[in-house]
């Protein structure tokens, strides 16, 4: 049986005194789009972090495409890749010059290419040039996500992708990554605070409060199921009472 | 070890330097300062010293390979900083990179911005002020091999420190050449110094080039086991500061220390 894209497993993560994960499984399947949500302090950075690999889970494991991160880190990295809001490439360096060096990183095989390929793809091309700290927040943004797609990854990290960016562009660069996941193989977990977003692009979503998935399912008709009328107000309703939506 | 990833941070410090004159000019500008004002000092030296010692291949000398020491280590450091500064410690190592190729990154950027520094430093002292290493012989090659091997060694050890106690602790790293020195005996020979500094001084691979260099220039033998020894001596530090910074980068991602330098882990 093909492995899933990315199976995480019983994922917990402790802080002192603070359960910031604790204990959740999921998985994310081939040309799927997962939405990890939840309020400020859910633990959805903590969950990526530990994927990324660079926070160590109290207990539980990763594994991307079957490779347990915690066995063979390298292995498992070389298939994923992220973007983040709080990750910005170097500033003291130009497009081009990130591009290359997270290239090499990533071992991208045709690299020149695969440059200009992503330059156009994030309407970057003019840009090229220009020192990544003189960048408006949503050129920071779209080149984060070309650094993201350049390695074609099996597994992508998004980390409220659209945050910075404006309405058009937003949907624009939707349609890339639900394109990109429609590919053979290719399997995104997105974290975003925009339910329509959500609701757009998600095929299936993750609804995290203290640390702890309290619902799953389709965003289309999730709100539905629990007598709401958009995601935003089940959304709402989850992050103030979730004692009301705790399973088992 | 895959090659591309080693390359990639060799690169990155590349594409700096070329981008930045204040990057290139530090590389250089204080090492020939420093030529520079004992170039002089040796030279006044001479006039007033007793005939026939010559104070420049031992003082001259002795600057020029402790600033080159000083420069191996700070190209480490620096390379890392920028890393500190740039806040790309999460794209870094949420990538394929290990912690070994990462290292050899920082090692070949310090070799060729240190090699700008050590031609400067040999084209000033022999050119203005006749600094001939044919005093030294052959021997000038494994000096500075230890002195190289040695500032990597440190170069680690700060980097590991930078990461385990954070960006402002770059400037404990900064002085460490100038608070081996008095121990390393650039100037004066380990007699001259007091017995527990003596001991130290001992377990600093530079103390038997400074020494094996005075040897030499007063027509003395310089036995082939004591070079072993500081070489080994420096291959060991390399290898303990590099299992320090490892340690130290484990630690950082088992406590979230790492995560947090670019984002708040608990969102």
């Amino acid at each position: 049986m093909t492995p899933k894209v990315l199976s995480v497993s019983r994922l917990r993560r402790v802080f002192n005194d603070t359960i910031a994960v604790d204990g959740i499984s999921f998985e994310v399947g081939r040309n799927e789009i997962v939405g990890l949500l939840g309020p400020n302090g859910a633990g959805k950075t903590t969950t990526i972090n530990m994927i990324l690999g660079v926070l160590d889970p109290s207990s539980g494991t990763i594994r991307v495409e079957g490779v347990d991160i915690s066995e063979n880190r390298a292995s498992a990295l070389e298939r994923t890749n992220f973007a983040a809001v709080y990750a910005p490439l170097p500033g003291n360096l130009t497009v081009s010059q990130n591009l290359r060096i997270f290239g090499r990183l990533y071992g991208v095989k045709d690299l020149p290419e695969r440059i200009r390929y992503s330059l156009d793809k994030f309407d970057l091309k003019d840009r090229e040039h220009a020192k990544c700290g003189v960048l408006s927040s949503g050129e920071q943004t779209r080149l984060s996500l070309a650094k993201a797609l350049l390695n074609r990854p099996r597994l992508l990290l998004l980390d409220e992708p659209t945050a910075s960016l404006d309405p058009a562009t937003a949907r624009d660069i939707r349609a890339t990554i639900r394109e990109y996941a429609a590919q053979d193989n290719v399997g995104v977990l997105w974290t975003s605070h925009n339910m329509y977003e959500v609701a757009d692009v998600c095929d299936r979503v993750l609804f995290l409060s203290h640390g702890r998935i309290l619902l799953e399912g389709d965003p289309r008709t999730l709100p539905q199921e629990h007598g709401k009328e958009t995601l935003e107000e089940l959304f709402i309703t989850a992050a103030r009472e979730p004692l009301a939506f705790e399973q088992g | 070890m895959r090659y591309h990833r080693t390359s990639a941070i060799v690169l990155r410090q590349f594409y700096l330097l070329r981008g930045s004159p204040v990057r290139v000019l530090p590389l250089f500008a204080w090492v020939a300062i420093d030529i520079v004002l004992w170039g002089f000092i040796t030279r006044y030296l001479n006039t007033v010293a007793q005939a026939g010692f010559d104070f420049v291949p031992v003082l001259l000398g002795a600057v020029l390979l402790w600033d080159f020491f000083t420069r191996v280590m700070h190209g480490v450091t620096m390379a890392f900083l920028e890393d500190v500064w740039s806040r790309n410690f999460l794209n870094l190592f949420a990538s394929p990179l290990t912690i070994g190729e990462y290292l050899s990154g920082l090692v070949l950027s310090s070799i060729a911005t240190s090699s700008v520094g050590l031609l400067m430093m040999l084209v000033l002292a022999s050119a203005v002020f006749g600094l001939s290493f044919i005093g030294y012989g052959l021997l000038l090659v494994p000096f500075l091999l230890v002195l190289f091997l040695f500032g990597i060694a440190l170069g680690i050890f700060g980097s590991a420190l930078v990461l385990r106690f954070g960006p402002a602790s770059e400037w404990l790293v900064w002085p460490v050449p100038a608070l081996l020195a008095p121990f390393a005996a650039v100037f004066y020979p380990v007699s001259a110094l007091p017995h527990w500094m003596q001991q130290v001084s001992r377990l600093l691979p530079p103390t038997y080039v400074f020494e094996g260099i005075r040897a030499i220039l007063d027509g003395g033998e310089y036995a082939g086991t004591v070079l072993a020894w500081s070489l080994c001596l420096s291959a060991f530090y390399i290898l303990l500061a590099s299992w320090f910074f490892s340690h130290t980068h484990r630690q950082a991602v088992r406590t979230g220390l790492l995560a947090r330098q670019s984002a708040e882990s608990v969102s």
